[in-house]
């Protein structure tokens, strides 16, 4: 879960930069970048989850 | 009084410097590795007292290998220093703009005495911070990280991870040129550091966090975890007034080497420095004296902090009122996500690194971009956290990951229980103490 949630947060990265490139003008430029980042918080929180699952198993 | 916004300048360097500008300059360097020594006798503090010797040796022992790997192979990445072709980095074109990626100077330091002078200082900044960088995961993995990986943690970081970051903000790579090519405000700013020492150097102590696991006893499988204070509340408190001098340099020494701000505002830089530090330190008390009834000193340490690496960012850049206001933000945080790593998600982070220096450095960012006049300049500032976050954070974990397999990261079970000192050192930091029994096993 923890690698899932790691491989999940480079697709935000090309998200913001995909906006850069897609899109000139401000506003959704902004947006996408913000989706992006969103992205990237999911993945973070994925990989976080399978560190607390397996919290008390490796080292007791 | 706020200091005038920097000017767009797509390639900073090298740009005409005067004598008096290049010594004030070196000076400042000269008292930045202040921060770096406030910095490791924080982290020994804040482990305990039968792995002393070990943390604070290690950050001895981690700043050389840094310095030396990223003299042998990081400064050619960075670019600071034009190679042989007299161009600054390798760049290719998508969407028709110039992405320049990687820096191209040469390797052993080779064309360093015909550098000008403005390149040989940034060049001396840069060893500086990614020193710092490479001590920040040291101080997470306290306790139970092994001495040899360390140094090849601090390896990788100087060698490949900080060069390649360093050269997208400081050397005209392509977060500094969003300004330039997408009319993002500036490009990405970082005078002092925020992000290329403290927000990588936070996320790498995440990963180091993540495969070297908690220290023995720290989450039992019933009931709630187990406290492990810091050891001597005075290495923690003198490493805070340590790191205070060398912040100082280090946000004046950068604001005038990527900023070029004239000498003039330096003093509203300073000001702001101070003005983060100490309303991050005074919520922090606050804070922790309305939660627990009394201040703690080790969270109060953390707040202070957490607000010169938010000041990194944002002293050169934002009004002393602004980064007072950005310092109480990042002790709001501070002092309540320390608490979430360890209760709420399980991360055993003795040293606060993460949220300290990985949180604070990007609340300082944050604000660059909300307190910025320029359009455009909170995005950039946004794709400046995103590549950290997204390409930064799952590369160093697997390549991290991949270390441990040919360097074990955590000491034995018996290495742990005798202490890092005994069993990497032979020998304790305190050797006159009789050594207690430790509670905590269970």
């Amino acid at each position: 879960m923890k690698y899932a949630g790691l491989l999940v947060m480079p697709a935000g990265f090309f998200l913001s930069i995909a906006a850069l490139v897609l899109f000139p003008n401000p506003a959704p430029r902004g947006a996408f970048v913000v989706c992006g980042l969103a992205v990237q918080v999911l993945g973070l929180v994925v990989a976080v989850r399978g560190h607390i699952e397996a919290r008390g198993e490796s080292h007791p | 009084m706020n200091p005038p916004a920097p000017t767009l300048i797509p390639v900073p360097l090298p740009l005409p410097m005067s004598d008096a500008t290049f010594a004030l300059v070196l000076a400042l360097l000269l008292l930045a590795p202040l921060a770096i020594a406030g910095v490791a006798l924080i982290n020994t503090g804040l482990g305990r007292s039968r792995s002393a010797a070990q943390s604070l040796l290690g950050s001895v022992v981690i700043a050389a290998v840094t310095v030396i790997a990223f003299a042998l192979v990081g400064a050619a990445l960075t670019g600071n220093i034009p190679g042989g072709l007299g161009n600054t980095g390798h760049t290719f074109h998508l969407a028709g703009k110039p992405w320049d990626w990687l820096g191209s100077g040469r390797f052993l330091l080779h064309d360093l005495a015909t550098a000008a002078p403005p390149s040989q200082l940034s060049l001396l900044f840069e060893f500086l911070a990614v020193t710092l960088a490479a001590i920040i995961p040291w101080g997470s993995g306290a306790d139970r990280l092994r001495l040899p990986a360390g140094c090849a943690v601090a390896a990788i970081i100087s060698a490949l991870v900080f060069p390649l970051f360093a050269h997208w903000v400081w050397a005209g790579g392509w977060l500094a040129q969003l300004g330039l090519n997408f009319q993002l405000g500036a490009g990405f700013l970082d005078p002092g550091g925020a992000a290329t020492v403290h927000l990588l150097g936070g996320l790498c102590a995440l990963a180091v966090v993540w495969i070297v696991g908690s220290r023995r006893g720290k989450f039992p499988k019933e009931g709630f975890s187990t406290a492990m204070p810091g050891h001597n509340a005075v290495y923690i408190l003198f490493g805070c007034l340590l790191a205070l001098t060398g912040w100082l340099a280090w946000n004046l020494a950068g604001a005038i080497l990527w900023l070029h701000v004239p000498l003039a505002t330096l003093v509203p830089t300073a000001l702001g420095t101070l003005l983060a530090a100490s309303g991050a330190l005074l919520t922090t008390y606050t804070v922790t004296r309305i939660r627990f009834g009394k201040p703690d000193a080790s969270l109060c340490a953390n707040g202070w902090l957490a607000g010169l690496v938010a000041s990194s960012a944002c002293a050169a850049l934002i009004s002393p009122m602004q980064a007072l206001l950005v310092g109480i933000v990042t002790g709001i945080a501070t002092s309540l996500l320390v608490e979430l790593f360890e209760l709420g998600v399980s991360i055993d982070d003795p040293s606060g690194a993460i949220s300290v220096h990985a949180v604070g450095g990007m609340l300082g960012l944050l604000a660059v971009g909300i307190f910025s006049a320029q359009p455009g300049q909170l995005i950039a500032q946004l794709i400046g956290i995103s590549t950290l976050l997204g390409l930064v954070l799952p590369g160093v974990y697997f390549l991290f990951l991949l270390l441990n397999r040919f360097i074990p990261f955590r000491v034995d079970a018996d290495g742990e229980r005798v202490g890092m000192d005994l069993h990497e050192l032979g020998g304790g930091a305190y050797p006159e103490f009789v050594i207690h029994r430790d509670d905590s096993y269970r």
